[in-house]
């Protein structure tokens, strides 16, 4: 197996307060130092909760937003610029509001012609083939390629967004809560168009979802991110089966299943992005944190087999 | 367009000024033809001439010229000098806000700031300032009113352009490798373009005063050339002995400009896709009613719904949102209502209370009976005593539905006041101790706090504190959690749960996770195209549905520990509720849909478990 993406310690901080001169009157840690591998083939599922950073993980990863600090590897070539172009042949973005990543004033030919043009210098007959392909990989119809974004319901615009960011002919996906817009009998339809364009593609994908069971059913390996850190990283049958970092053990917990009684979920925030606590972040919610969790950041590590825990209290059966 | 000039021409004014407008540019351009006197031609015998007099319809001014000849050429010429000024002052503004909202940063400071310096200044000093340098002229006085009004054009787009610039449609072309000024030209301009024509078209009036107003003080044209600013100011003099050579031009700037704004306004409302619909401009307070006739109760219950039907009605398309929906729920019961986008469960929850937004909104049939009181058709203020004090709703996103000028303790104590007459120290401790019953820490500093402070569970707790607020019997929640990360959405349906025990509540619970169903409701109802499909206690439908909507949707939801598989999809998509199909809705995408599936109208059968199919999974 080759590694399709590697990160290395990326982080990217976020100034607050800009002034004209001098430094900012603070820093948010939006990701601290992320190490990822990704197999070539497989799909890492990245879940997490709104303000985990999982989205600005992704923006680095496509090249939409320079890191603050670390290394992107694609398929062994280092990626440093942020320059979307160079990373737009190699790795894609599918975005979570399928409507509003689709220019409303162009047609979904123009919309779909874009990368092709940008990317591939493809002109003409060429490009005309290139688009059927395209959207009978994605089974939409073509008379569709006349149209405007707005005609079309959420599940066709998140087809043609797919369409659009394999027009690349990327290696690796970045598919962004690509279902929570939608319905979920429609969701189940993008989701198996997915896991099919992957297997005939040979293709490589992040999986970024707030939603727990979506996510395991379409991920090989599943990593937690809580609060810009990865606290949590296996393989996805025995990732929420057996958690072994207290948060993903919440988290599991929480999603609704049928039959399970309500109540036992405990309160508790974020901690303030502006003041950090100085251990882990996740103590001032955790029933099994003990000093040494307040003063020391955890760091990840092996707790059984695959899966890796940053706790200094792992869940252990 | 078509539908444009429908839109512009129903607003009356709007009509109205394109007529006057469209006549005054007509005669403007046809100017030159017209069998008119040479506008310059001097004859100081015949000076000041009243309106009327031979040779010339509305007389002469102090040099005997004729006043028509000069009042069309005028127009002419400061019609023309305002369309440019606005072109110009339009394309130079948007080409600045276009760069500085996209860039952004340290390119949006430095451009920003000097258009703020620019707007510093009176725009008449600015104006004079300019003319003063370039000296007196038409064209001078163009480009000073351009000028003037660059940052007003600058700033609007600057605002549109930053909007877009963040959209997922500018990352995505990004992604597809187009540079900076390929994104800029075919991505947030077509946007942008919009708002330049509107913004042109409610300010050419403006300008066209400008022009006017400089050419009065002798910087516009320059004699003999006339425009109608010039000759304002030539007839000043005569204002008292030889009044109509100021009134002709005059009352031609009073069209020109009255026509162009009373335009510019149309089409603005005409252009804007909230303005559009006309559903904004009028509301009514509560649900229009059309029904024919009542039906009766067909049994008890606290909130007994029979046969509701709500439409909408936009132009000659009937949408039927809500189709002879029955639903009834007892003192301190959960009902679910389940079912995907579009197939009316938030609609029936809406048309309770007579809150579905008329326009298009019309309850055509069926009764809505609290505790035996119909409320559909009741009066307005019927409605507001009940809106809140029996029947409170909880929304799926608080940020929208709570006031974001006003601290969330202050709107607690309003929603209490308008139910009960209490002081308002006596609301404030009611506010305390409600927020501290939806458990929010802190409650007394946390009052203070405004929406936009708090995190959308604390957000939504303070919503459900909001909807308690007036102890109601009903509470009608409207997808609360959806917006909500799973940690969060496990305490406020845990909290729910909670307050429905301890106060007796009675919650119809809208959403479309069968999660959250299985672990709150008691009782479900699911709905398919605006008809109730399935209803039963939640444990026996979501073990052994007996519609197949609600089997297959039940298999596209994935659970939790279940490990990687393949998801059972339903093909195709929910049906338009304007173009229904006969029979069963489901049945263009069932597998097990028959020929008697296709007609006719298929009945909801059973008792406790009811269930609209002919071929049911399992028998109800």
């Amino acid at each position: 197996m080759t590694l399709a993406l590697k990160t290395t310690d990326l982080a990217r901080t976020f100034d607050i307060g800009k002034r004209l001169f001098g430094p900012p009157r603070a820093q948010v840690h939006a990701v601290h130092p992320v190490s990822l591998d990704v197999q070539q083939g497989e799909t890492l599922g990245i879940v997490g909760e709104s303000g985990c950073g999982k989205s600005t993980l992704a923006r680095m990863l496509v090249g939409l937003l320079p890191p603050t600090s670390g290394s992107i590897e694609i398929e062994g070539r280092a990626l440093d610029r942020a320059d979307p172009a160079a990373f737009g042949r190699l790795i894609q973005y599918v975005f979570q509001d399928p409507v509003s990543s689709l220019n409303p004033r162009k047609t979904i030919r123009q919309i779909m012609e874009a990368p092709l043009r940008q990317l591939h210098g493809l002109k003409g007959r060429a490009l005309d083939d290139r688009i059927a392909e395209l959207f009978d990989a994605v089974n939409l119809r073509p008379e569709f390629l006349s149209r405007y974004p707005h005609e079309f319901s959420g599940g066709q615009a998140q087809r043609i967004g797919i369409a659009r960011a394999l027009a690349a002919s990327p290696r690796i996906l970045i598919l962004d809560e690509p279902v929570s817009a939608l319905d979920v009998s429609v969701q189940a339809q993008v989701l198996n168009l997915l896991a099919d364009l992957k297997s005939r593609l040979g293709l490589t994908y992040l999986f970024i979802s707030h939603d727990l069971a979506v996510v395991e059913a379409v991920s090989d390996r599943i990593a937690v991110l809580y609060f810009g850190s990865v606290v949590e990283t296996g393989p996805a049958e025995s990732l929420f089966a057996a958690p072994r970092h207290p948060y993903t053990k919440l988290l599991a917990e929480s999603a609704p299943v049928v039959g399970r009684p309500l109540g036992g979920a405990q309160s508790g925030e974020l901690p303030d992005p502006l003041n950090p606590p100085p251990g882990c972040a996740f103590a001032g919610r955790c029933p099994r944190a003990s000093d040494l969790c307040r003063s020391e950041v955890p760091h990840l590590r092996a707790v059984e087999g695959d899966q890796f825990a940053a706790c200094h209290h792992p869940i252990t059966d | 367009m078509k539908l444009f000039l429908r839109l512009l021409f129903r607003n009356r004014l709007a009509g109205f000024g394109a007529v006057v407008l469209g006549a005054i540019v007509v005669l403007a351009v046809l100017t030159p033809v017209l069998p008119l006197h040479a506008p310059n031609e001097t004859n100081t015998a015949n000076r000041f001439l009243r309106p009327f007099a031979e040779g010339h319809l509305l007389g002469t001014d102090h040099l005997g010229r004729d006043l028509l000849s000069r009042l069309m050429w005028g127009t002419r010429l400061s019609l023309a000098v305002g369309f440019a000024a606005a072109l110009v002052a339009g394309l130079a503004g948007a080409a600045i806000g276009v760069i500085a909202g996209y860039f952004g940063g340290r390119t949006d400071n430095v451009t920003m700031r000097g258009v703020d310096m620019l707007m510093a200044f009176p725009y008449i000093l600015l104006a004079l300032a300019i003319v003063a340098v370039l000296g007196p002229g038409l064209l001078n006085a163009l480009i000073a009113v351009a000028v003037v009004n660059i940052p007003f054009f600058a700033r609007n787009i600057r605002g549109i352009t930053v909007g877009i610039a963040h959209r997922e449609f500018i990352d995505a072309a990004r992604l597809a490798g187009m540079g900076h000024t390929r994104i800029l030209l075919t991505e947030v301009v077509p946007n942008v373009v919009p708002v330049v024509v509107i913004a042109m078209s409610t300010t050419i009036g403006w300008m066209i005063l400008e022009t006017a107003g400089l050419s009065f003080l002798g910087l516009g044209s320059q004699p003999p050339q006339a425009d109608l600013g010039s000759m304002l100011g030539e007839a000043r003099s005569a204002l008292i002995t030889a009044p109509h050579t100021s009134i002709v031009p005059g009352v031609m700037i009073l069209l020109i400009v009255m026509s162009v704004n009373l335009l510019g306004d149309g089409i603005r409302d005409a252009l804007d896709p909230r303005l559009r619909s006309g559903a904004l401009a009028r509301p009514m307070a509560a649900t229009r009613v059309e029904r024919k006739t009542v039906p009766a109760p067909e049994g008890e219950g606290l909130l007994r719904i029979d046969g509701l039907e709500t439409q909408f009605h936009i132009g000659a398309r009937v949408y039927k949102a809500v189709n002879k929906v029955s639903l009834d729920l007892k003192p301190g019961e959960c009902l679910g209502l389940i079912g995907e986008s579009g197939s009316g469960k938030s609609v029936t929850a809406l048309s309770v209370m007579g809150l579905v937004a008329s326009p298009p909104g019309v309850i055509t049939g069926g009764a809505v009976r609290l505790n035996g009181q119909d409320l559909i058709g009741a009066p307005y203020e019927v409605l507001r005593a009940l809106r809140g004090r029996k029947v409170a709703y909880i929304f799926q996103d608080p940020l929208s539905t709570l006031h974001p000028l006003y601290r969330i303790g202050d709107q607690l104590i309003e929603a209490i006041r308008v139910h009960e007459p209490v002081s308002r120290a006596q609301a404030h401790e009611r506010a305390i101790k409600l927020l501290e019953d939806v458990r929010i820490p802190n409650a007394r500093a946390r009052a203070r706090a405004f929406p936009h402070e708090l995190s959308g569970g604390m957000r939504q707790r303070v919503g459900i504190a909001m909807a308690m607020a007036n102890d109601p019997d009903i509470i009608i929640a409207d997808e609360p959690t959806t917006a909500l990360d799973v940690t969060v959405q496990a305490q406020i349906l845990a909290l729910l749960d909670d307050l429905r025990r301890s106060r007796g509540l009675a919650i119809l619970f809208i959403t479309h996770d069968f999660g959250v169903v299985g672990q709150l409701c008691d009782r479900v109802a699911v709905m398919y195209g605006g008809r109730i499909v399935e209803t039963g206690p939640t444990a026996e439908v979501l073990e052994a549905p007996a519609h197949p909507y609600t089997r297959r949707l039940i298999a596209c939801v994935p659970e939790l520990g279940g490990g990687r598989r393949v998801l059972a999809a339903i093909p195709g998509l929910p049906p338009a509720v304007d173009d229904l199909p006969q029979g069963c809705a489901f049945a263009p995408r069932c597998d097990k849909a028959q020929d008697a599936c296709r007609k006719g109208e298929i009945a909801l059968t059973g008792a406790a478990r009811q269930v609209r199919c002919l071929y049911p999974e399992v028998a109800p």
